[in-house]
């Protein structure tokens, strides 16, 4: 028994499919949960009045779109070594998942820094380089609707995310030197203690682990539309093979 | 690889077009930023390092995807993929190439331009030096991004979108040496970066460039 067994496409879609409905279940419970606990059982906090409720979507909206491009660049190291189809197709599925959240985290960012620093946008290292990765998302999934043959779209998308991560996080720090900060530093940290009230903190990790659950739904649903593309198409092609030989 | 070297520079100024273009493109833009902008010299000065990093970054992009479209369409990049020297060599010598025909005399260049855009009298040694540094990085980065795209019917625009995200550091740093400079400030961090970002592509992006290469020939 190892983790590769689960490569098999058929092993991944039968052992996938029965897990996705519990998955949707579960992500869209907790994220019931967080968010109306969030948005409606939290009080207002005593500077920022309502639009604190923002950091609900912004944080693990945020959170979400940095750990997909992560996800992405494994599942294309796997793809690179070991050439397990499954490997390829989540990254090409996660892709516009993470592009959806980096808009989320942008937007939302938006929307509460327009009270509350008086501007809907700054360049900010923080919100720049989140503009950046926003970039590399978009590149990335242009270079997989450009190449028609998958094989060679694979193999040329993986390069790219191996190389981008190297360049978005030399990017994450170039932008540091380039300009000092107004976004707030981490709302919630391993080290430095607890910065947020409880009040805030739980119903949070709550839409932190809601949109974790969301974002394995979505490309586990991704992953196996991918997958079923493709065995129609392999099917069309045999069929049209046999019209041809007969 | 000298033979590939001679090859390439031979072909790019001969062929016309490539060569002349960037430059032609970097001067227009020095022309048309100060009549967006308004002709006072104070606000040229101050966004002059910026305008002119970025110009020569555009600069750079426009000839990029010479670099293999035509060794691809005319079969010679399958003979190359089969010479004697490994294909690492190959896209380094390409890089090389863009960079001598480019990066180079957009260097060599960017003073006059600097006077165009009332650039401060004590920027102009760090421009040169800034960009001589940087623009190799381009050049290399650059490579990489058309050995992505090199199968493409229509690879222009999506190389611009792959390539100039991978660019920000180098504007960065490369801009920043610029600004510290007019303003007499130290240069040293900055400068440093750029060439490490410079030395660090050119060692490492060729091996990328060159496996998209055997990809796209497969």
């Amino acid at each position: 028994m190892s983790l590769w067994e689960y490569a098999n496409p058929k092993k991944f879609m039968d052992t996938t499919g029965p897990l996705v409905p519990w998955i949707v279940g579960a992500a869209a419970l907790l994220m019931a949960v967080g968010l109306i606990w969030g948005f409606f059982l939290t009080p207002d906090d005593f500077r920022q009045g309502s639009t604190v409720r923002i950091v609900f979507l912004h944080v693990p909206s945020a959170m979400m779109a940095i750990n997909i491009w992560v996800m992405m660049l494994v599942t294309s190291l796997i793809w690179l070594i070991r050439r397990h189809h499954v490997s390829a197709l989540a990254a090409k599925a996660a892709a516009p998942i993470g592009l959806a959240m980096t808009v989320i985290a942008l937007i939302t960012g938006g929307l509460w820094g327009q009270p509350m620093w008086g501007t809907w946008w700054v360049w900010d290292p923080r919100l720049t380089s989140f503009l950046i990765l926003c970039l590399f998302y978009i590149g990335y999934i242009a270079l997989w609707q450009a190449i028609e043959d998958p094989d060679t779209a694979a193999d040329l998308t993986a390069v790219l995310c191996l190389v981008g991560s190297v360049f978005a996080l030399m990017s994450r720090y170039a932008v540091w030197f380039w300009s000092q900060g107004l976004h707030q530093g981490a709302s919630l940290s391993l080290q430095s203690g607890e910065r947020m009230a409880a009040a805030y903190r739980w119903p949070l990790y709550t839409c932190m682990v809601a949109f974790g659950l969301l974002f394995v739904a979505l490309v586990l649903i991704a992953t196996r539309t991918e997958i079923r593309a493709r065995r129609i198409k392999a099917l069309q092609t045999r069929a049209r093979l046999r019209e041809g030989a007969a | 690889m000298i033979a590939l070297l001679g090859r390439d520079l031979r072909l790019a100024i001969r062929a016309g077009g490539g060569f002349g273009l960037g430059l032609a493109f970097f001067l227009i833009l020095a022309v048309l930023v100060p009549l967006g902008v308004g002709p006072e010299p104070e606000v040229l000065g101050r966004i002059a390092p910026g305008v002119l990093w970025v110009g020569a970054l555009l600069a750079c992009l426009l000839s990029l995807d010479r670099i293999f479209a035509l060794d691809w369409e005319d079969g010679s990049l399958d003979l190359l993929a089969t010479a004697p020297i490994p294909m690492e060599g190959v896209v380094a010598v390409k890089a090389a190439a863009h960079w001598l025909t480019t990066g180079l005399p957009l260097t060599l260049v960017a003073p006059v331009l600097g006077v165009l855009m009332n650039l401060d009298a004590g920027a102009y040694g760090w421009l040169v030096l800034s960009l001589l540094l940087g623009t190799p990085a381009l050049s290399v980065i650059g490579t990489f991004g058309a050995a992505l795209t090199v199968g493409l019917r229509r690879g222009g625009l999506l190389l611009s979108l792959l390539v100039l995200p991978l660019y920000v550091p180098t504007l960065i740093y490369g801009a920043s040496v610029v600004t510290r400079g007019a303003e007499g400030l130290s240069v040293g961090t900055p400068l440093a970066l750029l060439a490490g970002i410079t030395l660090g592509a050119a060692a490492l992006l060729p091996f990328a460039s060159a496996a998209a290469i055997r990809i796209n020939l497969r």
